[in-house]
């Protein structure tokens, strides 16, 4: 028993170097989803180029991104090459989020529009229903319309290849 | 006039401040208390350690303007913590509900603190029994 106890005190001590060793590769910044396998959320909302009113059954049929973006937002023109390269794979949506109409207009005409549909949120109300805490975010939404991933922050090769695509092969 | 021109710009300084701090207009003193208590309660999803009460944070304004929105609304504590959670996710809630996910949370210091307990009371008896040993031998 008592030669047991010696040891008890460097048990102790593994555990907690366990739990330090995984803190060190956790990035706090990086919380899950509530929104997970559930779908997009209902919205009606105007498209921000034709004006025209735009609702949830007009997402696209098949996987895709939405991506929230703002013209005040520094990381969103980091990843927004990217973005373009990734839409002529698959459908990238638009979330233009608590921006101005004229604003958003001349970033894209600046940078290049790859966006399927642009969702216009000024005043943030569908990124509030999203659980969006900041731009850039964005999720993978499947055929069904379910989101199946969150990104925060910049979308680039890596976060594609360790997290997007594992997640496309299994929803496809 | 100097002296006018001074004053109008003080003033027009002091009117610019106020306009950056928000304000909210409560039906009653009960009202502004819940306010900020859910303030205190809810936590900022894009800090690391602040409550929205006192986070500067873009997303922490908008959340107290739904907060206040709810409120105005007539819903209840629970209601607008539920509704923080399906978008935000537990993570906001600083005083987190018992429940079997918290379950370690909750009790995990105390049953520690047992466990220490009972590891010292045994190591108590083990040396007296030592002790006594000891003098029975003497």
């Amino acid at each position: 028993m008592n030669r047991l106890m010696v040891w008890l005190p460097l048990g102790v001590f593994a555990i907690l170097v366990g739990f330090f060793f995984k803190g060190l590769t956790l990035d706090p910044t990086e919380q899950p989803s509530a929104l997970i396998g559930q779908p997009v959320p209902a919205f009606e909302l105007p498209d921000l180029n034709t004006g025209q009113l735009l609702s949830r059954d007009m997402l696209p049929k098949e996987p895709f991104l939405l991506n929230v973006w703002a013209s005040w937002c520094i990381t969103c023109q980091v990843e927004h090459p990217y973005l373009t390269k990734l839409s002529e794979q698959m459908p990238v949506v638009g979330l233009n989020y608590k921006d101005t109409e004229t604003a958003a207009k001349n970033w894209l005409q600046k940078l290049g529009d790859p966006y399927a549909l642009q969702i216009f949120d000024p005043t943030g109300r569908l990124g509030l229903d999203l659980g969006v805490a900041g731009a850039p975010e964005t999720f993978l939404v499947d055929a069904n319309g379910v989101i199946q991933l969150r990104i925060q922050g910049e979308v680039n090769d890596r976060v594609f290849a360790q997290k997007i695509q594992p997640m496309l092969e299994t929803i496809q | 006039m100097m002296r006018k021109l001074l004053g109008a710009c003080v003033l027009g300084l002091s009117l610019s401040v106020q306009a950056a701090i928000e304000t909210y207009q409560f039906d009653s003193p009960e009202q502004e208390a819940r306010f900020r208590q859910l303030g205190y309660e809810l936590r900022c999803p894009k800090c690391q350690n602040q409550a929205i009460g006192d986070s500067d944070a873009e997303i922490s304004g908008d959340l107290r303007a739904e907060v206040y929105r709810m409120l105005k609304e007539g819903a209840t504590d629970a209601e607008i913590k539920d509704f923080m959670v399906a978008r935000y996710g537990r993570y906001v809630l600083y005083n987190p509900p018992l429940d079997q996910q918290t379950l370690v949370l909750w009790f995990g210091p105390a049953g520690l603190l047992v466990l220490g307990g009972i590891l010292v009371v045994l190591r108590i008896r083990q040396s007296k029994k030592a002790l006594e040993e000891g003098e029975s031998q003497a």
